[in-house]
């Protein structure tokens, strides 16, 4: 299972970067979406991912059975998620704002704040 | 009561029973001071003069809570406080040492600085959508990210004071400020996730977050691949955030583009949270793999250095030169951290500390040149010396401090680095830091000349007025530049321990384990 998870975790590492490698706002916010969500995935297989084995420990023992998966991985990822969700909201108000403001997504043409023909300093008084 | 059922020897176990001393509240004590005023600012959000009343006041006694947090930490050693009682490396434990207590009393000066460069920089319609509020809990995320002893509360943290940064960025919603701010927030949304990814893989390997407990752990497994992609993991992280080479475009692409406390903030805070995570990781944390890496990071610093220098040297806006000397700091810091060994991590922290106050002081600066030049351009910016002798004082000690010029703060750092190269016998490095330096005064020498010296391009020169909002950070600043410089002793020797602290994190382990022999040691 972690063999197969560890692969999907891949596919969704490869889509996300080439989707944040455009030039476009949109698709790099799709891409940063799906590496939010493979980073997630990510965290849930390095705690094993095993079936019907609950995290509790049972009268006599002092430890977890072995085939149990970690429960802390999952906190982690309940964090995560929570976060990438909201940064993910904010980059897209952002992003439309900027849209509106800027009339493009395409970030060839955002230069506003760097434009391509500034001036050299100059050399002398 | 389920409680009443477990006998007290498991208890003892597992939980801290003693009641805490209240020296160990004062660990927690500034980012939950932080927060707490960040929410009692956003409530009265309505009010903006009441916001400053407030928020001034609050940054005030932050910076005292942060001077008795170090000073507790020059006696004691390194502090322990848990969350919730439970013992590491179960409950979230913050650690703070020298190296966190010095990067953290530093940040708040230059927060308190901020604050009342505000009251004239953002007036009372901007204060309204939140500045105070998104200072304090940007504060709060900054100190939390130098206090905390857990790996993962660091990515918590640093989230915190991104969202809080975000929300600073974008005040006044400017059009050349959104095309910046989208640009920075992208970017550093995916460093952070980058960081979130060594995270995991890292919890993968040891089945702990604890960073002490892995400390002690690392050794053990000894070069193994898993950890040597770890590092280079954790290594693109914070060199996104610190700004470093390859991955520095996003600060000069956004830093001049919000309100100038903004990015002064940004300037002196921000980029020092990167440069603190790689100390605390590649130095404390994974020694080997530091070691192992150390010439990629000395390539690194000396690309990010040269690429500052000469990137300093091409602006014509005040602004961005101040954004490419800020890039330039971050590879002097890198490469005291390529070095290793005492006096060159000495010296990067040293030279951390001077850059939060200097870069903050150097972009107020150039606000009141700005407002008094009506101009950011080095083409219309002239006769600022005549308009303003005070100004032109204030701006020459910055300008000799940021080049590395004795006698202020930037000289000492910049000193015991050349020093430690060329006793290491990297005289490479050496060599770049003092060209970058030398760029660095020709750059803003430059600036000096035509912006101060030059006549007047157009009009008449009539004398300006700094405001007191104005003086009062700047002249503080300097003159904290200035003291540093002329007596370096007490700095000095607090940032040789807090080096040594580092590299032999025996007393950091011991705090956070006390009953078990650091190092060697059987741990939970």
């Amino acid at each position: 299972m972690e063999g197969f998870m560890s692969v999907i975790v891949g596919i969704f590492f490869a889509v996300a970067i080439y989707l944040m490698l455009s030039q476009y706002i949109i698709r790099i916010l799709l891409g940063v979406a799906i590496l939010g969500n493979a980073v997630n995935l990510l965290l849930f297989v390095a705690g094993r991912v095993t079936r019907e084995v609950p995290p509790i420990i049972g009268k006599g023992a002092d430890a977890l059975p072995a085939s149990a998966a970690n429960p802390l991985p999952q906190a982690l990822i309940l964090t995560a998620i929570v976060i990438s969700f909201s940064f993910f909201a904010f980059l897209l108000v952002l992003a439309y704002r900027a849209y509106q403001t800027l009339k493009t997504d395409d970030t060839h043409q955002m230069r506003l704040a760097e434009p391509e023909d500034a001036a050299e300093p100059p050399l002398g008084y | 009561m389920a409680a009443n059922s477990i006998p007290l020897e498991a208890l003892e176990k597992s939980m801290v029973l003693a009641p805490v001393p209240a020296a160990h509240w004062l660990v927690i004590a500034p980012p939950v001071w932080c927060l707490l005023l960040g929410a009692i600012l956003i409530m009265v959000r309505k009010r903006p003069g009441l916001q400053a009343w407030l928020a001034i006041p609050a940054l005030a006694a932050l910076v005292l809570i942060d001077a008795a947090l170090l000073f507790a930490v020059t006696r004691e050693g390194p502090v322990t406080m848990v969350m919730g009682r439970w013992l590491p490396p179960f409950g979230i434990a913050f650690t703070v040492d020298l190296t966190g207590a010095l990067f953290n009393l530093t940040g708040g000066i230059a927060a308190l600085a901020g604050g009342i460069a505000a009251l004239g920089d953002i007036d009372r319609t901007k204060r309204a959508y939140g500045f105070y509020p998104f200072l304090l809990l940007m504060v709060g995320g900054v100190s939390g990210a130098f206090l905390t002893g857990d790996i993962f509360n660091l990515y918590v943290w640093f989230e915190v004071l991104l969202i809080s940064s975000f929300g600073l960025i974008i005040l006044g919603s400017e059009r050349a400020q959104l095309d910046g701010a989208t640009k920075y927030a992208i970017l550093n949304l995916i460093g952070t996730t980058l960081f979130l990814i060594a995270v995991g893989i890292l919890y993968a390997v040891f089945g702990t977050l604890n960073m002490a407990d892995i400390a002690a752990k690392a050794p053990k497994l000894g070069e193994i691949p898993p950890l040597m992609t770890l590092g280079l993991i954790f290594i693109a992280a914070f060199s996104m955030k610190a700004a470093a080479f390859p991955v520095n475009f996003w600060l000069p692409a956004s830093y001049h583009t919000p309100r100038i406390v903004v990015a002064g903030l940004f300037a002196g805070l921000l980029t020092k949270v990167g440069v603190y995570a790689l100390l605390r990781v590649m130095v404390m944390i994974f020694p080997q793999e530091g070691n192992a890496y150390s010439l990629l990071i000395g390539v690194v610093a000396i690309l990010t250095m040269l690429t500052g220098a000469l990137g300093a040297l091409a602006q014509s806006d005040l602004r961005r030169m101040l954004g490419y000397i800020v890039i330039t700091g971050i590879g002097i810091i890198l490469s005291g951290v390529a070095l290793g060994g005492q006096t060159a991590i000495a010296g990067a922290l040293f030279y951390a500390m001077h850059s939060m106050i200097v870069m903050l002081a150097l972009y107020l600066m150039a606000g009141v040149a700005g407002r008094m030049g009506g101009s950011f351009s080095l083409h219309d910016l002239s006769g600022l010396y005549a308009r303003s002798p005070l100004l032109a004082a204030i701006t020459l000690a910055l300008f000799f401090s940021v080049s590395g010029l004795p006698p202020f703060s930037g000289f000492w750092p910049k000193a015991m680095l050349v020093k430690a190269t060329f006793d290491f016998g990297a005289w490479w490095q050496g060599g770049v830091i003092l060209v970058s330096g030398l760029l660095t005064t020709i750059a803003v020498m430059r600036a000096f000349a035509l912006g101060w010296w030059r006549m007047p391009v157009s009009g008449t020169v009539e004398p300006a007025r700094i405001e007191a909002s104005e003086a009062v950070p700047l002249v503080g600043l300097t003159l904290l530049s200035l003291g540093i410089g002329l007596y370096p002793e007490p700095l000095l020797a607090l940032a040789q321990t807090a080096a040594a602290g580092l590299l032999e994190p025996t007393a950091y382990l011991h705090s956070v384990f006390p009953g078990l022999s650091p190092l060697g040691g059987p741990l939970p």
